[in-house]
């Protein structure tokens, strides 16, 4: 993948993803949800973006909306040099085969009617002019990538467990050789010794294929071990985005903090040392989020400026944007100075 | 053995079937463990290892049929639950022993308010009038760290956030004072930062009440995080047992050698392959003739394939009290580690 390296594949801009909310009995349009709302993001080619946050943060809209499963209110989606998010459907049709989807759940995202062979070449149904011979073959190929028997061929899904079951939802999205697939929660409905299976296998077929992947999970310490960025949302909007191993070793948005620290340590004298950020009450409705930042309603550092006004994603180090008035854009004067204030607000 | 004196519940051969067409599966397999006063001990397996089947058994919360129990007792303060009555035993449940359920989604009932929830148990159990029972239901709420409980008690489940949900949960399942708390995955459908409150939480409420808990999880990291004494169960019976940093830092079966290094960490060194354990858990249709592990255990020689491991103690503590493991191959590992 050397032609590939620092170029970036996907190129998310200011994307919007607002969902109306219509009341009253003539269904009168009186506010949004919000669900997604301004979100900027690259992914480098052969590269994985981890997306993290928790339920209703919008992490799989996001995936959705870029995929064009739903039509995005606003913003840009440029993959492989194309603007997704404005292309006409003809052209989207031709553009599909690029860029496909692992979903979380393979219990509900498989026909249970259709048996193996069926749900993988559906795809190529759709989108080539093979003939059957040809897409059973490309099927036995893809069964052969995945880790799947060729006996099973015509077996359907309620004959297979739910890592097998995940297996056949990763070769059906392998089936046109798209370059950039959406892993949404692949993992999360597995057993944990299933769950590694899962990622090894991704993880070989991004270096066998050179895919690209945007990752969404809530599992930060599978996210560590998969991505080289990771991005995390915090109601419709992204809080930091930093390399995966700046994040960890350090995070900077306090709301980044607080997830990484209320991650269980599978180490009982760990655990014990561990400082817990406790965070109080829960996430503000993304219909009605608080004016300023979405996070000063939680978070442990706020100040009176976070009740206004919304920080932007900034590059406050070299390679790391985040969005908080404690970390004023690098360059600017008071960078440090905030920082500074930071620390001690930790250390109290 | 363990002494009865300090144990509130002392579990022994608990067999549990499941009678279905297509043959008997057998779910748990001859468990035996005890739980001491103010203990937390927590159970962990994957899904089909009979962990939640063994605790729903103690209290026949499982639909008989299919579900029958074959045998075993089950000593809470000195009473045999599994010989127990129907109408003794509805006098145990949620008296005795209080139950959280993982998913606080379904298990509260749409279509009454909390307060009548958290009510229904005091009035049965502790025939109290419906003014000192909305005292106490009151008193719970604060306890489990509702704001604004008076409001609280006279709403319905769907005003309430999934992580206020459990803490209503935890607050059923304590208000008869019980002697035993069952947790099943009480976190597992929560986020993380929902789920630090609710382990934060119990931590509090464990120091405040001293009642003892059994914990199922499949989660280490949360068993790492508040367990006095992990047992790990695999194809419906324990496979090891110990001390929970005992076992975090000598573990001797290899399923749960495996199952640690499954894990990615959120520090330290970043793995480059995660570990993987091959194939999948078995179905238990019969009565185990040999070890269930065997078909996925990198370890396996010919007596595994014959005889199914019983416990033994790696310490030479009596069984249960120190470190056990059921497995033929790593008794010499442990003859290594006492030399070492």
């Amino acid at each position: 993948m050397l032609d590939a390296a620092g170029r970036p594949l996907v190129q998310v801009e200011n994307l919007k993803m607002h969902f109306p909310i219509y009341t009253g009995i003539f269904r009168r349009h009186t506010g949004d949800v919000k669900a997604v709302d301004g979100v900027s993001f690259q992914i480098m080619a052969g590269q994985t973006l981890g997306l993290v946050g928790e339920s209703g943060c919008g992490k799989s809209t996001v995936g959705r909306a870029m995929l064009r499963l739903y039509e995005p209110t606003a913003g840009r989606v440029v993959i492989d040099g194309e603007d997704v998010a404005s292309m006409p459907s003809e052209a989207l049709r031709k553009k599909r085969p690029t860029m496909q989807m692992v979903f979380q759940d393979p219990q509900a995202s498989l026909n249970p009617r259709m048996t193996l062979a069926e749900i993988v070449s559906e795809p190529l149904d759709e989108h080539t002019d093979w003939t059957r011979d040809q897409k059973l073959e490309r099927v036995y190929e893809l069964m052969d990538q995945v880790g799947l028997n060729r006996r099973f061929v015509n077996r359907f899904p309620h004959e297979f467990s739910g890592g097998q079951r995940q297996r056949i939802g990763i070769a059906r999205a392998l089936a046109l050789k798209p370059r950039f697939i959406v892993c949404d929660e692949p993992i999360a409905a597995l057993d944990v010794s299933i769950q590694a299976q899962v990622v090894n296998l991704l993880e070989d077929l991004q270096e066998k294929l050179g895919l690209t992947y945007l990752f969404i999970s809530h599992d930060l310490s599978m996210v560590r071990h998969l991505a080289q960025r990771v991005a995390v949302m915090y109601l419709g909007r992204i809080a930091e985005l930093s390399p995966s191993r700046d994040l960890y070793a350090r995070p900077l948005h306090p709301y980044a903090e607080a997830l990484l620290s209320a991650v269980n340590e599978p180490d009982p004298v760990l655990a014990a040392r561990r400082k817990r950020i406790i965070l109080k009450g829960d996430v503000p409705s993304p219909a009605n989020p608080p004016q300023g930042c979405n996070f000063c309603t939680r978070c442990p550092k706020v100040m009176d400026i976070c009740k206004t006004v919304k920080p932007d994603l900034v590059e406050v180090e070299p390679g790391r944007m985040v969005a908080c008035h404690l970390y004023p854009a690098a360059g600017s004067t008071g960078a440090s100075e905030a920082y500074e204030r930071n620390q001690q607000g930790e250390t109290q | 053995m363990a002494e009865p004196a300090e144990s509130v519940l002392e579990v022994r051969d608990l067999k549990t079937v499941f009678r279905t067409r297509g043959g008997e599966i057998h779910a748990v397999n001859d468990v035996s463990f005890h739980l001491r006063r103010g203990e937390l001990l927590g159970v962990v397996g994957e899904s089909g290892s009979g962990k939640s089947v063994t605790m729903m058994s103690l209290l026949r919360l499982l639909p008989m049929p299919p579900a029958e129990i074959r045998g075993g007792q089950a000593i809470l303060n000195g009473r045999d639950l599994i010989a127990m009555g129907d109408d003794e035993l509805r006098a145990v449940r949620g008296a005795k022993v209080g139950f959280v359920f993982q998913d606080p989604m379904t298990s509260l009932n749409p279509v009454f308010t909390l307060g009548n929830q958290i009510m229904e148990p005091l009035i049965k159990h502790l025939k109290m009038s419906k003014a000192q029972a909305e005292a106490r239901a009151l008193e719970l709420l604060e306890l489990v760290g509702i704001p604004g409980a008076r409001q609280r008690l006279y709403q319905y489940p769907h005003q309430f956030s999934g992580g206020m949900r459990q803490r209503v949960m935890i607050a059923i399942a304590l208000a008869c004072d019980p002697d035993v708390l069952i947790a099943d995955e009480p976190t597992t459908a929560l986020d993380v930062t929902i789920q630090a409150q609710i382990l934060e939480l119990v931590k509090e409420l464990r120091q405040k009440l001293g009642m003892a808990i059994i914990w199922i999880t499949h989660d280490l990291g949360v068993i790492a995080g508040i367990a006095d004494r992990v047992m790990v169960m695999y194809g419906g019976q324990i496979v090891e047992q110990a001390p929970v940093r005992e076992l975090f830092a000598n573990p001797q079966h290899p399923y749960t050698r495996a199952l640690l290094q499954t894990i990615p960490r959120i520090t330290g060194e970043r793995e480059t392959r995660l570990k993987v354990i091959e194939g999948q858990p078995p179905i238990l249709t019969g009565p185990l003739t040999a070890c269930p592990f065997r078909a996925r255990c990198e370890y396996r020689h010919d007596t595994c394939d014959r005889i199914n491991p019983s416990r033994r103690a790696i310490d030479g503590l009596p069984l249960g009290q120190g470190h056990d493991v059921a497995c033929h191959w790593n008794a010499p590992v442990a003859a290594e580690a006492a030399h070492a």
